[in-house]
């Protein structure tokens, strides 16, 4: 078997358009996740039972079917009935790109959600019961110091779950999406070469969670910036008195 | 018996076993297809591969004298998967294509193949150059429809490549595709098939000298040994009868 490396340079520009729409699935329908998950995580880390149950469905049902099936449910599935075929939904639902964007933004929303129900739920009390104290009702409270604590808190792990959405995205070219996946495969159907694309697509992946992951890493030193350490020098003309031979020492 | 000889006899019955496994290993040809793609490759409600291609590959081994074992595989990683030896050969509807022939070998022919428009019943749509302008136009990935499509009509219709010819044939039916450019046999399947009602081939076949053959790795001399058994079947008869259960019509 011999290693072609031309068509890798031959058809690059046409992986970087797959990544492009790559990219802008794992944007796009990570922003409607993040948007159904924050009313969905309060509501499940509610303690009313009827007012979580809804929540607990909805992430049961995301988290425990593949998201393939999820895919094809949302493109092939839906569009067996013929109410949906003649509803207002149709013009977007015929799209691959928008049944994608809906099957990724429900899947996420159902991960993120946990997560972040299990960031507001590892908030000190100590800090609830304080806003408690200042007299904040339970809008200002979710507000000022819940979501902002619960933000910090879950944005590890979060970036974790960006990451995995970023590889789950590659199942669009199961749709007849051309994104990075289904570019290489079209490749491969006429060039035969499935290592040299395939390892050039894994190149490109790699290159794009390195940019999540940066921006997480960014994100999390801007938005905990608590949780980091900074040494400052003791000054040379501090008083004797003041020094700690400890630190001194070091 | 002593605890030695208990070992020594053991060793002796493994060994026998794993030359006996090695030696029907070696003389088995593993000959893989898709098991998409009705009425020339499906799988059965039993989960067994049938259709066309499979009825071939047992008559074909039949006369080699050969014993096979069929596996299914995806479609878009075949070839791959010949040339990384998983099977030895795949009997798949292939065509003939010079790309292909860059990478594997192909036996003669066992069939031949015509692409063929299909539309709604009725469809205004004119499958031309002009009158599909700005349409939408399905085939399946890695197939000579989908390489047509994109070769003559990539730059004024809008393309979509499936997974499998079902996903394909889905989306037609939901409207999706104003039109599917399929090979043609596969398609008049369908068309009498309940899903198939209300649609119809549309315009002339397009006769692209397109022949279906046996693939195998480079150099592999299976490629003769299938090339003959498929003169042998023809001649005999026994290839006229399979044809028969799946066409009115010869498509040799």
């Amino acid at each position: 078997m011999t290693w072609e490396w031309d068509v890798i340079w031959k058809y690059f520009p046409r992986l970087l358009e797959g990544a492009w729409l790559t990219m802008e699935l794992v944007l796009i329908s990570g922003l409607i996740g993040i948007a159904l998950a924050i009313p969905l995580s309060l509501m499940r880390a509610s303690t009313r039972p009827w007012v979580k149950a809804l929540p607990f469905a909805y992430i049961y049902f995301f988290r425990g079917t593949p998201l393939l099936v999820q895919i094809f449910l949302v493109y092939y599935g839906a569009s067996q009935f013929e109410a949906v075929r003649e509803s207002v939904f149709w013009p977007m639902l015929r799209q691959p790109y928008w049944c994608a964007i809906i099957a990724f933004s429900l899947n996420t929303a159902a991960y993120s959600a946990e997560l972040f129900r299990s960031a507001i739920q590892a908030i000190p009390t100590g800090e609830i019961e304080a806003a408690e104290a200042m007299g904040m009702n339970k809008s200002t409270q979710i507000r000022r110091i819940i979501l902002p604590r619960a933000f910090g808190i879950a944005l590890p792990a979060y970036g974790n779950e960006v990451i995995l959405m970023l590889k789950g995205s590659a199942l669009a070219s199961t749709i007849t999406l051309l994104d990075l996946t289904g570019m290489a495969r079209t490749i491969i159907a006429r060039t035969y070469t499935p290592l040299e694309m395939f390892l050039a697509a894994g190149v490109v992946y790699l290159a794009i969670s390195a940019l999540i992951i940066a921006l997480f890493r960014f994100m999390e030193y801007r938005f905990n910036r608590y949780q980091y350490y900074h040494h400052t020098e003791t000054p040379v003309d501090l008083d004797p008195q003041l020094r700690d031979p400890h630190i001194d020492q070091k | 018996m002593n605890i030695p000889k208990a070992f020594a006899t053991a060793a002796l019955i493994a060994a026998s076993l794993l030359t006996a496994q090695l030696a029907t290993a070696g003389d088995k040809i593993r000959i893989a297809t898709e098991g998409a793609y009705s009425p020339f490759n499906m799988v059965d409600s039993n989960g067994e591969l049938i259709g066309f291609d499979v009825d071939i590959a047992k008559a074909l081994c039949v006369q080699m004298q050969a014993d096979c074992e069929i596996v299914a595989q995806d479609w878009d990683g075949i070839i791959p998967g010949l040339r990384a030896r998983k099977y030895d050969a795949i009997i798949a509807s292939m065509s003939i294509t010079e790309e292909r022939m860059r990478v594997v070998d192909f036996s003669e022919k066992y069939y031949s193949n015509v692409l063929a428009f299909v539309t709604p019943e009725g469809s205004d749509v004119q499958v031309t150059k002009e009158g599909l302008k700005g349409k939408t136009v399905g085939a399946q990935r890695a197939t000579i429809a989908g390489q047509y499509l994109e070769d003559n009509l990539g730059d004024v219709v809008n393309v979509k490549l499936y997974d499998t010819q079902d996903n394909a044939y889905l989306d037609l039916s939901t409207g999706r595709l104003d039109a599917l450019l399929s090979d043609k046999f596969p398609a008049y399947d369908w068309l009498r098939s309940d899903d198939g009602k209300g649609f119809a081939f549309n315009g002339d076949d397009i006769d692209i000298n397109d022949e279906i053959g046996i693939a195998v790795r480079k150099g592999d001399p299976l490629k003769d040994k299938f090339s003959a058994a498929i003169k042998a079947i023809v001649a005999d008869g026994t290839y006229a009868k399979i044809n028969e259960k799946y066409f009115p019509f010869s498509i040799y």
